[in-house]
């Protein structure tokens, strides 16, 4: 699109045919309706030359019409509405949906696509009041924008919008500063991707115990209110806030992730770690109470214990079964943090952290055969962009380290029952002050 | 029994940008002698659907002259330098594929 509106050159953009709805609608909000898109059939990755020749001879999908001449039309065929100029609308929504039983309007929010497809509790005026109350903020100001896909343009909501959706997820009105903070990351838990991935959120400092999280036994599972509606809230502000998520459409995910329920929101068991709070390692006090955000999650490899024999071999396992395009994240119970210090000597989290940037390593020829590192990382390092440039010129059987050592972190949660302990594939994003937002 | 009672609630959905139609670049009349740029977005094996379709061109229309050229990094990126030496050096451009 970009060549096309601000370079002037006519161009015609090829989809595969299930990118039919996404590819025009980008087109459609990002001002250019009448944009020349011709679709093949998908797949394209994996196909054989021959197979790809069969695309290029062949039909449209959706059309019928031969794909060439699709193009070679959208390259030379006069636009009917050309010389229009240029035309500004809006899509403003009203603040106040209109009256009806709570049967109907139930339905409504699920038919619009406003929900998780669970019963949400409708957003009263009180109720909505009763949720800004909890915070200093003026319910007009702007916290932040977001969107599903760097392709579609940003929406913006204030601090009554993000109220509307915690109500609807179940909050209490005292978790409303975190629920707050995560809309004012501006990352989205409903991310449009076609490898599905879900967001993770990990909550620090006191605002844990003052709403009574649980980082104890169960934290990642459905067993505790501030957990269960934070991360919820999380989800159903990011659908709304950001214009939809919505398959074929606003949402891509293939197979979909159940981690999208409730966005893996935890709070780190800070009093059973051995070492310090995540977010005093990045730059907060202990006193301060943060929410971090991660996106990319999806691939989770889990063992138990740390044997003292072979926990080096099995940890190396365990890294080499993550996809290397996303970094991994130690997702510790208490008993595993200290036997990670017992075994390795690792005093500090920066310890563990420099031992797993030397450990998870693979023979370059196969990383660079991954497809998501072919996508997203080889195009990089081809054109000079490091650690990847220098990890190209690797012979193919030299073992070179998967990730950036900056990419990987730990965190401690769990209620020590036993010392089952996960990496979870996962890409750090930022760490926000939840007192900022009380 | 009364009806039952109908409750006014808020909308949950955020605050869209207002869009401003852009217009598109002027058609050519031929591709006739024009150069063509074939842009791969570097996307799951978009490389080897282009260069069919760069044999295609050889094939069904050899006057007209194409360039295969991959973007300088990913999607995700923008690319002015690849979109100014086709503006430089080309007539057109199809870019893909995406998926």
């Amino acid at each position: 699109m970009t060549i096309e509106a601000q370079y002037g050159v006519p161009t015609v953009a090829m989809h595969t045919d299930k990118f039919d709805r996404v590819a025009r609608s980008v087109a459609a909000v990002n001002g250019m309706p009448e944009l020349r898109q011709v679709f093949v059939p998908q797949p394209v990755m994996g196909k054989s030359p021959a197979e790809l020749r069969a695309y290029v001879d062949g039909r449209d999908p959706l059309t019928g019409r031969p794909v060439m001449q699709e193009v070679i039309e959208g390259l030379t065929t006069p636009f009917d509405g050309q010389g229009v100029g240029t035309i500004e609308y809006d899509r403003s929504t009203p603040r106040l949906v209109e009256a009806d039983t709570e049967e109907n309007l139930q339905r409504l929010f699920m038919e619009s696509r406003w929900t998780d497809y669970l019963p949400i509790v409708l957003p009263t005026e009180e109720r909505v009041a009763a949720m800004l109350a909890a915070t200093r903020r003026k319910p007009d100001e702007v916290v932040g924008r977001m969107r599903p896909t760097h392709f579609r343009e940003a929406w913006e909501y204030t601090v009554e919008k993000v109220a509307v959706n915690a109500v609807m997820a179940g909050a209490r009105p005292e978790y409303f500063p975190v629920i707050l903070a995560l809309a004012a990351t501006g990352v989205s838990a409903r991310g449009s991707t076609t490898s599905s991935m879900a967001a993770m959120a990990v909550v620090n400092g006191p605002i844990r115990n003052e709403i009574e999280m649980n980082a104890g036994t169960g934290a990642l599972a459905p067993y505790n209110h501030a957990n269960a509606a934070i991360g919820r809230a999380y989800g159903l502000l990011s659908q709304n806030l950001q214009g939809g998520s919505v398959p074929g459409l606003t949402y891509m995910g293939s197979q979909g992730n159940n981690y999208a329920y409730n966005s893996i929101t935890f709070p780190e068991n800070e009093e059973r770690s051995p070492w310090e709070p995540f977010h005093v390692q990045h730059g907060f006090r202990p006193t301060d109470s943060t929410v971090s955000v991660f996106s990319g999650c999806r691939a989770t490899a889990y063992t138990l214990g740390i044997r003292e024999k072979h926990w080096r071999e099995h940890v190396r396992n365990m890294l080499r079964g993550m996809d290397p395009h996303i970094p991994p994240v130690f997702v510790l119970d208490p008993i595993t943090a200290r036997q990670f210090i017992d075994r390795g000597g690792f005093t500090k989290k920066d310890a563990l952290i420099d031992w797993v940037y030397e450990n998870a390593r693979m023979p370059a020829g196969e990383f660079w055969d991954y497809q998501l590192v072919q996508n997203y990382l080889y195009p990089r390092a081809t054109f000079g962009e490091e650690p990847w440039a220098t990890k190209l010129k690797a012979a193919p059987d030299e073992m070179i380290q998967m990730f950036k050592r900056e990419d990987i972190h730990v965190v401690v949660v769990g209620g020590e029952t036993n010392g089952y302990w996960r990496i979870m594939g996962a890409t750090y994003a930022k760490t926000v002050s939840v007192d900022d937002w009380r | 029994m009364g009806s039952p009672e109908k409750i006014s609630v808020l909308n949950p959905m955020g605050f869209a940008p207002k869009v401003v139609e852009k217009p598109l670049a002027p058609r050519l009349s031929t591709l006739e002698g024009k150069t063509v740029y074939l842009v791969d977005c570097r996307f799951d094996d978009s490389d080897v659907f282009l260069k069919q379709m760069q044999a295609w061109f050889g094939e069904h229309l050899p006057g007209v002259r194409t360039v295969f050229k991959p973007i300088s990094s990913v999607y995700l990126k923008d690319d002015p330098t690849t979109w100014e030496e086709i503006k430089a050096r080309g007539h057109a451009a199809i870019v893909g594929v995406g998926h």
